[in-house]
């Protein structure tokens, strides 16, 4: 075959997928931005269409992608809703008026921490889930050295553990901060400070990403990852040797939320979607698709794997103060100062 | 009256009076069918009579062009000037909710109506405008009044100003927002000057370096690292006869068709603490299992792997082009093999070398993914601007400025390697006649070279084995059971009541990536191609200015892109957000700068003679360039080709923030994976895209040709001559 019949050969097939491409694009109502693992992205996103037969376009981002998005796009927003992720983004976007307030009629069967995050948030945003923090352990890394799993946060900062600890780096991940958080509101600032200069000598790596120290300690790259818990209970459910332990002193958690974005383009069907997505109809999904995280309506089932968060002593975490942007900025600074440029 | 002319002012017509002026997806004004969107001169008597006025411009050069005037040309510099003043003014001003500035409507009153971005009249109308331009300026004596060139370069310049300087200098002026009680420009000093930057703690007191140190070893090392295989691979392919070369180019060129993340987890699967090569170490020789490879050391074995394919893509060309007879003049001068390969093909060579280095320099400056596995507690500038943008601290200033040390860093990068290269003359393909065969290496170098190269290439491949094999495996490391669950998971088909069904996950984003790298693959080329002859073949007030603002982007991580993206073109005049078209044009500017640099240094080679040639037997520069430059420069154009597209399929950073929910992309979906620690599928995907970008260079390669310089292989001398300009 010459070059200009190959070629010519070419652009026909292009034309062609190009066409073929095009043809199948399919109308859609409601756009979607969901902060949640993608396998349950999807299966919520199905259960809304099969529910109500819209289509739903959607996107999975993590929290703080979601919320530089919502920022950038302000003036001229694309999605309709934001469902899912880290509720310190949503105190946030919030607070900048990104969010459209909305109180459900369905806001009285949420447990009591999914309404007072909508209070917090002036009612531009809903709890969803939640989940504690706790320790990732993996078992066969500490039987091997033949050491006692760490039951409390004092333990972290025995000569055992040394080089055996993953967190993530707060400055970049929101776990990190709310553990940040949970340490500073157990202990109070300055020995919180102390403790975590003390346990440094233990942390082989302060990661980057918020569950990354649970998929660590499955593999037996670490045998100890401060994560949430459920992020450790999904690794244990794909089969590796991780155990989850809520530490003895309390310890915080997260709520996971949603909001209407303000300016969307699709603001009725938004507002069918964040009622669906309250039902226990739809909390179900997240059991199905391996996500462990107690969920906001009070009727819906709790998955036999989750974390049972009425046996944690949790913490009466203040979501407003330390959500706050000056707060945060300060406390990450402070630790960058006294624990991140440490060798 | 030039044919050029007449085209450009029909183009500009139909743009305006007829094509459909706004929109081009916008979610709000989707055009229904029977419902056909209003033209630039529907919507003017409408509604919008701001956009009447274009139609002047449009009218202003019709009688110059008919009637052939001597002032043609200054007629159309005014006509091209004021029509593209006026569209930036009315696009500008008028907004979607009407006028975008306070002081507007209190001058002439409040809008009844805004509007919406441009869409493809307007585009239309405004490269009419430009090449009105371009063609008046040209008249008037322009670049020896060459219409293409001067087209050209007006072309290339709107663009790049449009699609990286106008988003650039968006999100860079946020470095300059107020903070913390401080002015704008102390912010900016501030910010420039903070400690976890710049700080020599780690050489001169206990705690860290600074970032930018940390980058720039990385980078240097990486530079260094992936020029020298690079280029072994390149020699081995070209000066040796090693007898599996064909398997040897394949396997240089697998890693940059691997997705991110994937070298990563297959390096921390072997040589992790509980990786298998660890175990084995520690079973057998009492070592202690440690965590070594997190850090410096698995971000410089992950980059390496990644881009020595590229640095061997840019030097192929080189050395294949290095004309034997130079060689064998050398030799019978009585030059040994070595003294030749140190004098002649060496120098010969450093074009290429330095051009590898600043793209292995600069890749591994900007790279993200591997970092973000590998990295441990080593930060990176990327890394760092990354989670300045979306981390907790979620700090835009600081990203921005952030990104400034950073392109500061591959501009310095880029200044060293031009003065390195300096003026010589590196011309080796003439029009003459071609005699001799490639210089033997000397030896020992063979020696080091295949020393070099083979280790690597069979690291390389037992990578490769891993990672597919990964893919059919229930919990790669835990349970090595066979399965195919992963890929049905990823592809599955059903056949259900209305036809096929396609049940698998990853179906969507995978059509949607290939869409969309098939459409940026021949764009870049073409855009970086023709730059690059620009560059090379013409000399221009403002070239190195040029030549600049094209690496621009490229230097730029694409975290820094992906928002100023956003920020830009999430509006109108230019609505593109929520497009397969931005997704396009990101790739297109992101990717281009390597098809220029490919481009430069395979044309560095070629003699100004061949095109001056081609100009004596009265071709233009357009046909100089179709019929002489570019059969000439095929394995360019293969390069060009085969790294936009590969690029564009398993680019992460930017794309994060360009994708929207029609327009998703694998690379999304892969993260996504990877985070949660579900390796198989992330793995599985991997793989399918990994044989499908392989097709899609087999298809390139077989498209474009093999670039034909006559060489004495065959005794068939009479037929050569003609085969260089075939």
């Amino acid at each position: 075959m010459s070059l200009a019949t190959r070629r010519t050969a070419l652009a026909a097939t292009a034309l062609f997928a190009l066409a073929m491409g095009s043809a199948t694009a399919k109308a859609e109502e409601l756009v979607v931005y969901c902060g949640v693992q993608e396998e349950w992205c999807q299966a919520m996103m199905n259960a809304f269409t099969k529910e109500t037969g819209i289509q739903v376009a959607m996107t999975r981002k993590s929290a703080g992608e979601t919320y530089a998005q919502v920022k950038a796009e302000g003036s001229n927003p694309k999605g309709d809703v934001w469902w899912g992720g880290t509720g310190d983004a949503f105190l946030q976007a919030a607070e900048d008026g990104l969010l459209v307030e909305y109180k459900s009629p369905k806001l009285s069967e949420l447990h009591p921490w999914a309404q007072r995050q909508a209070a917090d948030a002036q009612y531009r945003a809903v709890g969803i889930y939640a989940g504690g923090l706790g320790f990732a352990v993996n078992t066969e890394v500490l039987a091997k050295k033949n050491v006692k799993e760490p039951a409390c946060w004092a333990d972290l900062v025995k000569p055992e553990f040394k080089g055996e600890i993953q967190i993530a780096n707060p400055n970049s991940s929101g776990t990190a901060y709310a553990t940040l958080a949970t340490l500073v509101q157990i202990f109070g600032e300055n020995p919180a400070f102390d403790f975590m200069k003390k346990m440094h000598g233990n942390v082989s790596q302060y990661t980057k990403s918020g569950a990354a120290p649970a998929v660590a300690a499955a593999r037996g790259e670490t045998a100890i990852g401060i994560v949430f818990m459920h992020d450790g209970v999904t690794q244990g459910v794909n089969g590796f040797p991780v155990k989850v332990i809520a530490p003895c002193e309390g310890t915080g958690y997260e709520v996971g939320s949603m909001g209407i974005i303000k300016g969307g383009p699709n603001p009725e069907t938004a507002k069918k979607f964040y009622e669906f997505a309250l039902t226990p109809k739809a909390q179900e999904t997240a059991d199905k698709s391996k996500s462990y995280q107690v969920q906001a309506n009070v009727a819906t089932p709790l998955s036999p794997h989750a974390p049972r968060l009425e046996k944690v002593k949790l913490i009466d975490y203040d979501f407003k103060k330390f959500g706050s942007a000056a707060e945060r900025k300060r406390l990450l600074a402070r630790w960058d100062n006294e624990i991140g440029s440490l060798r | 009256m030039f044919r050029s002319h007449l085209l450009w002012l029909i183009v500009g017509w139909i743009g305006w009076a007829l094509a459909p002026w706004y929109g081009f997806a916008s979610s709000r004004s989707r055009p229904l069918l029977g419902d056909w969107p209003p033209s630039g001169l529907l919507a003017g008597l409408d509604d919008a009579p701001w956009l009447l006025p274009l139609g002047l411009f449009l009218a202003l050069p019709i009688p110059f062009v008919l009637t052939r005037s001597r002032h043609v040309g200054a007629a159309l510099i005014a006509a091209g000037i004021g029509g593209l003043v006026w569209m930036m003014a009315q696009g500008s001003a008028i907004g979607l909710r009407g006028w975008s500035w306070p002081f507007l409507a209190n001058l002439f009153g409040p809008l009844a109506h805004g509007q919406a971005g441009m869409g493809f009249g307007a585009a239309a109308t405004a490269l009419a405008f430009l090449f009105f331009l371009t063609l008046g300026l040209a008249a008037r004596g322009a670049m020896k009044g060459d219409r293409f060139t001067t087209g050209a370069i007006g072309f290339l310049i709107a663009s790049i100003a449009l699609f990286v300087f106008w988003p650039v200098s968006t999100v860079f002026s946020q470095a300059m927002l107020p903070d913390d009680g401080l002015s704008g420009p102390m912010a900016l000093a501030h910010r420039l000057t903070a400690r976890d930057i710049w700080s020599l703690g780690c050489v001169f007191g206990d705690t860290r370096c600074g970032v930018v140190w940390n980058s720039v070893v990385l980078g240097t090392l990486c530079g260094v690292i992936t020029t020298v295989l690079g280029l072994a691979f390149a020699l081995v392919a070209t000066r040796t006869k090693f007898p599996y070369q064909r398997l040897l180019r394949l396997l240089s060129v697998l890693p940059i068709i691997t997705p991110p993340f994937v070298i990563g987890l297959a390096v921390i699967l072997l040589f992790g603490r509980n990786g298998t090569v660890t175990l084995f170490l520690a079973d057998n020789f009492g070592l202690t299992a440690t965590r070594w490879i997190y850090g410096l050391p698995g971000i410089l074995l992950t980059q390496s792997l990644a881009f020595t394919p590229i640095a061997f893509l840019v030097l192929i060309g080189v050395v294949q082009g290095i004309a034997p007879s130079m060689e064998e003049a050398a030799q019978t001068l009585r030059a040994g093999r070595w003294q030749t390969f140190r004098r002649v093909t060496w120098p010969l060579m450093r074009p290429g070398l330095a051009n590898a280095f600043l793209v292995g320099f600069i890749e591994s400056l900007a790279d993200f993914g591997n970092p973000l596995v590998m990295g441990g507690g080593y930060e990176v500038l990327s890394t760092k601007i990354f989670y300045a943008v979306v981390g907790a601290q979620n700090d835009p200033g600081r990203a921005a400025a952030l990104g400034i040390v950073l392109l500061a860093l591959c501009v310095g990068a880029f200044l060293v390697q031009h003065r390195w290269v300096g003026t010589a003359s590196y011309t080796t393909v003439g029009g003459k006649g071609f005699a001799g065969t490639p210089a033997e290496l000397p030896v020992w170098l063979k020696r080091a070279v295949y020393a070099t190269a083979l280790p690597w290439a069979a690291f390389t491949f037992l990578l490769y084995g891993l990672i597919l094999y990964g893919g059919f495996v229930e919990n790669w490391g835990r349970n090595n059971a066979f399965t195919l669950r992963h890929y049905i998971t990823d592809f599955g088909l059903e056949w259900g009541k209305h036809g096929l069904v396609w049940t698998g996950r990853a179906w969507n984003s995978l059509f949607t990536t290939l869409e969309v790298s098939a459409v940026a693959a021949p764009l870049t080329a073409a855009m970086g191609l023709l730059t690059a002859y620009l560059l090379v073949r013409q000399r221009f007030a403002g070239r190195a200015a040029f030549e600049f603002m094209t690496m621009l982007s490229f230097a730029i991580p694409g975290t820094v892109i992906g928002v100023a993206y956003i920020l830009a073109f999430n509006q109108p005049p230019v609505e593109l957000t929520g497009t397969a078209a931005i997704l396009v044009v990101c790739f297109v500017f992101r990717n281009m700068p390597v098809a220029i640099r490919a481009g430069v240094a395979s044309m560095s080679q070629l003699d100004r003679n061949l095109d001056e040639c081609a100009l004596t037997l009265g071709a233009n520069s357009a046909q100089t360039i179709r019929r002489v430059i570019l059969p000439l420069l095929r394995p360019a154009i293969v390069a060009a080709l085969v790294y936009s597209f590969v690029r564009a399929i398993t680019s992460v950073s930017a794309v994060i923030f360009l994708v929207s929910a029609r327009h998703d992309m694998a690379t999304s979906y892969i993260v996504g994976r990877v985070e949660i620690g579900d390796f198989g599928l992330a793995i599985a995907y991997s793989s399918v895209l990994v044989v499908l970008m392989g097709l899609a260079i087999i298809v390139i390669q077989w498209a474009v040709g093999e670039r034909r310089i006559a060489r004495p292989t065959s005794h068939t001398p009479t037929a050569r001559p003609r085969e260089v300009a075939a």
